[in-house]
């Protein structure tokens, strides 16, 4: 099997590792060779930030380039289009349609750029825009963003539902698993 | 058992079932989840310490007793160890000895980019070069081998890339009974001239029987491509998984595990069935250099960047492959910068330095991030204390005007770690400098480590605790101020009073980090639209969670935290609390 590409963006705090935990661990559950790579440190403090998991026989690099990536899981808008380079021809971007603007914007010294997804869609982008911030208040938690994003990524893969909940089970504390399970619902259903 | 782990975390695991019994660090990223997991481990000692030179220090105190320990740093923190580093050298082990020193290319959270490798060379210790975590868990045990083999401290080098991403590690069989006895070696361990000129000679011949041992080490090996002799590749580290994204198994490949000494036959026989061979290695040419030495014929950075991280696409590109296609949306899209929280306690102290126009040196730490607009607090950034030296000096140079606007800050931690010997010598050498620490009663910008100021050991266990305002009194300095960040007019009285005064002085800027998980938020505030006037005076505070809409400044719930300093920054009161 050609080794598969998924990146997570988004802006520090969002709970992107928690994100790239999940499908690790899933994807070594279902024996694929897996890599995962992050940024930790700085780059956390409200900055941009980017996850790359990658899957398959046999898998070298941990970073995607350019053009290489199937799927963008982006938290937020703006970091959807900050890494748009980096898909694959017919690849997919998953986006919380959420807006968050960055320093530049705050101060004036930039604009957010509008109808940004529109953008990407006329670019032969396949925009998968999804408001999961709604759907994450919904299922108890507004921090549960990041899995309604993996349910809405799940409807993608053929490895059943049922795999993925139990996935949810061993990466969170016992005590939000029934709201991280909501979540993946509310996401794979939307 | 087969676990998908960060680097990091292998390395833990590799030297606790090496049987390492002993270690400790300095946080740093990217070294900082080593002795982080490592400290989950039982039946093991953990701990923090100020800093590297001294955890460097510990770790060999455990050797020399017979343990096998570990300490582990980033690559500028080597800087600091480097001391112990270059005489361990000769006085060899006791227990193995493994230093962990994690570089940091494109500098994803560093001050500089340099190439830990020239530390071993220059004091002649073995250094391994894992490419993924089974390698990282797999040269962590052989480190412990080779240290007690060949009587020497073995460097481990991880980088970022190998450090942080996670891939599956196969554990295996824990080591036992690698303790050892104390022995009284004072020619061995007694660096005096008389003896270390002694140990100088064992060292250069424990080179040599360790550049054998890298010819055949099976640390080090070929794989053979398919038979193609246009030609092949030396690489290790990140770079070796790059190589192999880009060729797979078409190309012959010396992956390379011990990065120093290198092998000469090992090179020579893998060149002379080759027409031509790259040398791939991020940052310095350490590897195409010794290459070249040994009368080998290799091409490296001259099509390889000395600069920044390497990727499959920095090789492809170097070699003149194809590019990929790629989306490309002529859009201008703003960047966004990592910044200091909304409720950071740094900020209101900032907003008042910058006010005041104030010059700043500042340090290492989530505080550097005062150097952004719209604060732009910052006036210098060069090393973990360098704030507290080099205000003394600055002031020496700009005299008492100048001493009257300019101030220092720096961390609780990194105070510790170097800070407070720049303070002595302004005590000691009486220059009028204002010395701010911003104490946050935590390690920040790492993610949260204890530090000696806390209170707690790296177990989160009641541990030892420096008061800081105690400590300034004893070494001379007679003015010693506590302020609390989130009252601007409080810390604007202090600043000046302090900057004024004709002697030494410390502001503790005190009040714990936001995101500490006993730090329980308060209710976020909003804005009401009918008093905002639209003034913008809060958006110069640089608040994430303050933006501009529809004419007046609005709140973003999720992100506020409460702090209450924007209400003091209106002057038409038009921040208001959520009423219960």
């Amino acid at each position: 099997m050609e080794t598969k590409n998924i990146m997570i963006v988004g802006v520090g705090g969002q709970g992107s590792l928690l994100a790239s935990k999940l499908l690790g661990r899933l994807l070594v559950d279902e024996g694929y060779d897996v890599k995962v790579s992050e940024v930790h440190g700085m780059s956390q403090r409200g900055g941009s930030v980017v996850t790359y998991v990658r899957f398959g026989d046999k898998v070298y690099s941990p970073v995607i380039e350019d053009g290489e990536a199937d799927f963008i899981v982006s938290f937020e808008k703006l970091e959807a289009a900050r890494y748009a380079d980096k898909l694959k021809k017919d690849g997919t971007v998953i986006v919380n349609t959420q807006q968050i603007d960055p320093m530049p914007v705050i101060i004036g010294a930039k604009t957010y750029p509008e109808d940004i997804l529109d953008t990407m869609a006329q670019k032969g982008v396949n925009v998968d825009g999804i408001d999961a911030l709604s759907l994450a208040n919904e299922a108890g938690s507004s921090k549960a963003c990041n899995i309604v994003l993996m349910g809405r990524l799940a409807k993608y893969f053929d490895i059943p539902v049922e795999k993925w909940q139990a996935a949810i089970e061993k990466c969170v504390k016992p005590q939000f698993v029934e709201i991280n399970h909501k979540a993946f619902e509310l996401g794979y259903n939307f | 058992m087969k676990e998908l782990l960060i680097g990091n975390a292998a390395v833990a695991r590799g030297l606790y079932d090496a049987g390492c019994k002993v270690i400790s660090s300095y946080p740093g990223t990217p070294s900082t989840e080593i002795t982080e997991t490592f400290a989950k481990f039982d039946n093991a000692y953990c701990e923090w310490a100020p800093n590297e030179k001294v955890a460097a220090e510990a770790a060999f105190g455990a050797s020399l007793n017979g343990k096998r320990s570990s300490c582990c740093m980033k690559h500028v923190g080597l800087n600091v160890a480097a001391d112990p580093l270059f005489t361990m050298s000769y006085t060899g082990i006791n227990g193995g000895m493994v230093i962990c020193v994690a570089d940091d290319a494109g500098m994803h959270s560093s001050q500089n980019e340099q190439d830990s490798r020239h530390y071993a060379i220059a004091s002649k210790v073995p250094m391994l070069e894992p490419s993924d975590s089974q390698e990282a868990y797999d040269f962590a045990r052989a480190a412990f081998d080779i240290s007690e083999e060949f009587d020497t401290p073995v460097l481990l080098k991880m980088c970022t890339r190998v450090a942080h991403s996670q891939s599956i590690v196969e554990t295996r069989e824990p080591l036992t009974d690698t303790d050892k006895e104390y022995q009284k070696l004072p020619q061995k361990y007694i660096m005096a001239p008389a003896n270390a000129i002694r140990r100088h000679p064992f060292v250069e011949e424990r080179t040599q029987k360790l550049t054998e041992y890298a010819e055949t080490s099976p640390l080090n090996r070929v794989e053979e491509g398919d038979g193609s002799k246009d030609f092949g590749i030396i690489t290790s580290s990140t770079s070796y998984q790059y190589v192999k994204e880009v060729f797979g198994d078409t190309v012959s490949v010396l992956k390379l595990g011990i990065i120093n000494p290198l092998p000469v036959k090992l090179i020579r026989d893998f060149a002379s069935k080759l027409d031509k061979v790259y040398v791939v290695e991020e940052l310095d040419p350490i590897v195409e250099t010794h290459c070249k030495n040994i009368g080998v014929d290799v091409v490296g950075k001259d099509i390889f960047s000395i600069t920044g991280e390497f990727s499959q696409k920095t090789i492809s590109k170097a070699l003149g492959l194809e590019d990929k296609f790629s989306v490309k949306l002529d859009e201008d899209i703003p960047v966004r910068p990592p910044m200091m929280c909304a409720g950071c306690p740094h900020r209101g102290m900032y907003y008042v330095l910058a006010k005041n126009k104030v010059t700043v040196l500042g340090d290492i730490g989530c505080y550097t991030l005062g150097m952004a607009p719209p604060l732009n607090a910052l006036d210098m950034t060069l090393c973990m204390g360098a704030s507290v030296s080099g205000i003394h000096g600055f002031n020496v140079a700009g005299g008492e005007e100048c001493e009257k606007k300019t101030v220092c800050v720096i961390g609780d931690s990194t105070f510790m770690h170097s800070g407070v010997t720049g303070l002595i010598n302004i005590a000691y050498n009486q220059s009028n400098s204002t010395v701010i620490i911003l104490d946050n009663s935590i390690t920040g910008m790492t993610g949260h480590q204890q530090n000696p100021t806390t209170g707690y050991s790296i177990k989160g266990d009641p541990a030892g605790k420096v008061n800081l305002e105690d400590l300034c009194h004893s070494i001379g300095i007679n003015s010693v101020r506590v302020v609390d960040p989130y009252n601007l007019a409080e810390c604007e009285k202090v600043l000046k009073e302090e900057m004024a005064k004709a002697e030494p002085s410390v502001i503790i800027s005190r009040r714990p980090c936001v995101l500490l998980k006993y730090v329980k938020p308060k209710k976020p505030l909003h804005v009401n639209p009918e008093k905002c006037k639209s003034c913008k005076r809060c958006m110069k505070f640089g608040c994430p969670a303050i933006s501009f809409k529809d004419n007046h400044a609005v709140v973003d719930p999720t992100l506020c935290v409460g702090c209450g300093v924007c209400e003091q920054l209106c002057a038409f009161d038009a921040f208001e609390s959520e009423v219960d």
